[in-house]
């Protein structure tokens, strides 16, 4: 094992299917023990750059290079050190909790005393001991997710991969999840997480923002939350529409976006008096709207760094709050 | 009335998506054609109820001219073609268990002095009763207008048939003797090949397979490992088929029980590794039905279980040889009806081997641990 403190390295990877470039020239050093996320939209490169990094897809371009072994040459030496789990569930519909727990410990190569040990101790940290006889197609989603990451923790790998783990579960459920996460990485395990939840992002010690297959920002998520390239501008009123139309049409106005009751407008660093601006601009308008400058939420940093390519309807983020 | 037109617009609407599923389905959509132009020519040629060039074996015992032009007017009605001479009556015998003929012509030493006589017979027709078509063919060789011609002159009015029929291995013309033991290979076929055919897919349809590549597991362990339990479920199949066969049917083991399930376990091994290839080739579980359904109805229809093999033309029979059931079909018959050793039946048995040594290479070649 190396003594390196990067578990994960990456230089120009680059992935295309046919035409279309999923994953291009992405740079990445994920430190050893951290939870690295990565944040992006639907097709925007992130299940296919974690397929590279576990050998299952083959890279167009670049290098990678996993635990020290060379990605996708070494795929078959990373297997017993890395767990992976999948955007879709991947374990046996029919076959108990119990049994497919058995199953991968097997595959894994567990001694019998080791596997029942281990299973007990997975059954107990993911509550999962009153289901353990019950077959996993049964299963709720959080049940799901909760099995899913005991088998792919299992063989208690160095290296995690999960792919969207929280998509199909309920806030208590992905709260209770990402415990179980810090947990691992008290441990000494490398957790390497895509999702499209911001707060789930937000948890994150390090992250890079991926769209259209190309990382356009990275690094601790209060950093790009501090160093964020706009100013966040807040806006409350009764004709919020309204409000959004005449600030959509100053060439300053980075982008406007609601939440909840609120607008939030990035207006470029170049404007001094960014707020003065827009509340001159609605007051021309008509529109009446209380403006205030805002500390940026990630979703700021997000759609501040995903506009820099030409707008495109159909790239829209899909992104939940 | 406006209910009915609606309705009517459901239905054109599935059926216009239908349509678009097809043709979108390259491999449904080559079925379509495919199918029923491959499978007419092949068994519009191939399968041939006037069985002829059945493969024959001599041995004449009187060596005599007229013995010679005896089998020449024989082999003239292209029913028979000689591939074989014998010295002795046992010899013959022996090439009709090993299953190398289907019928054997003994001409006894006295056979000049049978053919002035005129009532008696004046040689043998040994057949392997086992296949009832053979059986029906070398009959109408009995009533050959042979051996006519050294008597040119005088005509007896009362002449016996030229040949007295014997029929092995099945003397009392049941049926299911022929039946049975050929069932058992195609119901293997057909429930094995199935089986194994879903095997790879299905994991790929259901997304177990993303997280199973990821694993240590070996392509060789994951292929051995799938095919290892429907082995016993090919046992318990041909157990069960051999057990109705005789106490229900009465169809007789002759020969060796332990030479039967050896020949049997390397059948089911090529017949499920035809199925994993399958599975390898297939994007769908709907697909592999498909592909294995293509290779079902040639291995039925020309592996000998309903026509004669030797009524065949020769690119349906090499087409035959590839074909796993072909040999099992020759294996278990010689076995059951016959009572030839596994060791006499070597040269069906090694093409079984190769079979599934090739398949289970390819399909370890073709699978690979990756998505892309």
């Amino acid at each position: 094992m190396s003594g390196d403190a990067i578990a994960i390295r990456t230089r120009g990877l680059t992935r295309r299917f046919g035409e279309l470039v999923a994953v291009d020239h992405v740079d990445l050093a994920v430190p050893r023990a951290a939870i690295y996320g990565f944040l992006g939209p639907n097709g925007s490169g992130k299940s296919t750059t974690i397929r590279m990094l576990c050998g299952l897809l083959v890279p167009s371009e670049g290098e990678a290079e996993v635990l020290g072994l060379h990605m996708p040459r070494d795929a078959e030496k990373l297997r017993r050190k890395l767990g992976y789990m999948t955007q879709a569930f991947s374990l046996y519909e029919d076959l108990s909790v119990r049994e497919n727990l058995e199953f991968l410990g097997e595959i894994y190569s567990l001694g019998a005393a080791q596997r029942r040990a281990r299973i007990a101790e997975l059954l107990d940290e993911f509550a999962l001991e009153a289901r353990a006889e019950q077959r996993a197609g049964t299963l709720s989603g959080g049940q799901k997710q909760r099995l899913a990451l005991a088998a792919a923790t299992l063989h208690e790998p160095e290296l995690l991969f999960l792919d969207e783990p929280t998509s199909a579960v309920d806030p208590q459920s992905r709260r209770d999840f990402w415990e179980s996460l810090f947990r691992l990485v008290e441990r000494g395990t490398t957790i390497l997480v895509s999702t499209h939840y911001m707060d789930e992002a937000e948890r994150c010690h390090g992250l890079a923002i991926l769209d259209r297959g190309r990382i356009v920002a990275d690094g601790a998520p209060e950093c790009l939350m501090r160093d964020i390239n706009a100013s966040v501008v807040e806006i409350e009123g009764r004709d919020l529409r309204a409000a959004r139309d005449v600030l959509a049409r100053l060439a300053e106005v980075q982008s406007v976006a609601q939440l909840g009751q609120r607008l939030h407008a990035l207006v470029d660093r170049s404007v001094a008096e960014p707020a003065g601006r827009l509340a001159h601009a609605l007051e021309s308008a008509r529109v009446d709207a209380q403006v205030a400058l805002a500390r940026a939420s990630l979703e700021d940093v997000f759609v501040a760094a995903t506009r820099k390519q030409p707008a495109d309807p159909a790239g829209a983020p899909d992104v939940r709050a | 009335m406006n209910a009915l037109a609606r309705s009517f617009s459901r239905i054109a609407a599935i059926a216009r998506k239908e349509f678009r599923h097809l043709s979108r389905d390259r491999l449904t959509g080559g079925m379509v054609a495919g199918v029923p132009l491959m499978m007419t020519i092949l068994f519009g040629y191939a399968i041939n109820q006037d069985v002829r060039h059945l493969r024959a074996g001599v041995a004449d015992l009187s060596g005599t001219q007229a013995a010679r032009l005896l089998v020449q007017d024989a082999q003239a009605t292209q029913v028979i073609d000689v591939v074989y001479s014998a010295r002795s009556v046992e010899a013959l015998e022996r090439q009709l268990v090993e299953g190398r003929i289907s019928v054997g012509i003994v001409i006894p030493a006295d056979f000049e002095r049978r053919a002035l006589d005129g009532t008696r017979t004046r040689a043998q027709l040994l057949v392997d009763g086992g296949d009832p078509i053979v059986l029906a063919a070398a009959r109408g060789l009995t009533s050959l207008a042979a051996g006519d011609r050294n008597a040119a002159g005088a005509r007896p009015a009362a002449r016996a048939p030229v040949f007295e029929l014997r029929a092995y291995h099945n003397p009392e013309r049941r049926s299911p003797v022929h039946i049975v033991p050929g069932l058992c290979g195609v119901i293997l076929t057909l429930t094995l090949v199935l089986f194994t055919a879903v095997a790879i897919v299905r994991e790929r349809e259901r997304g177990n397979l993303e997280l199973l590549i990821t694993t240590p597991v070996q392509t060789p362990e994951l292929m051995v490992g799938k095919i290892a339990p429907y082995v016993l479920i090919g046992y318990a199949q041909v157990t069960l088929i051999l057990l109705l066969g005789r106490f229900v049917f009465g169809v007789p083991i002759q020969g060796n029980l332990l030479g039967l399930y050896a020949g049997t376990g390397v059948f089911v091994a090529a017949a499920l590794t035809l199925g994993l290839l399958i599975s390898t080739l297939a994007q769908t579980q709907f697909q592999a039905f498909q592909m294995a359904f293509v290779t079902f109805l040639p291995q039925v229809l020309l592996s000998g279980f309903m026509f004669p093999f030797d009524g065949m033309p020769w690119p349906a029979r090499w087409l035959a040889e590839v074909f796993p059931l072909t040999h099992f079909l020759r294996i278990v018959r010689g076995i059951v009806l016959r009572g030839a050793t596994l060791g006499e039946l070597s040269r069906d048995v090694w093409p079984l081997a190769l079979f599934f040594t090739l398949a289970i290479s390819i399909a370890i070649l073709r699978f690979r641990k990756r998505l892309d």
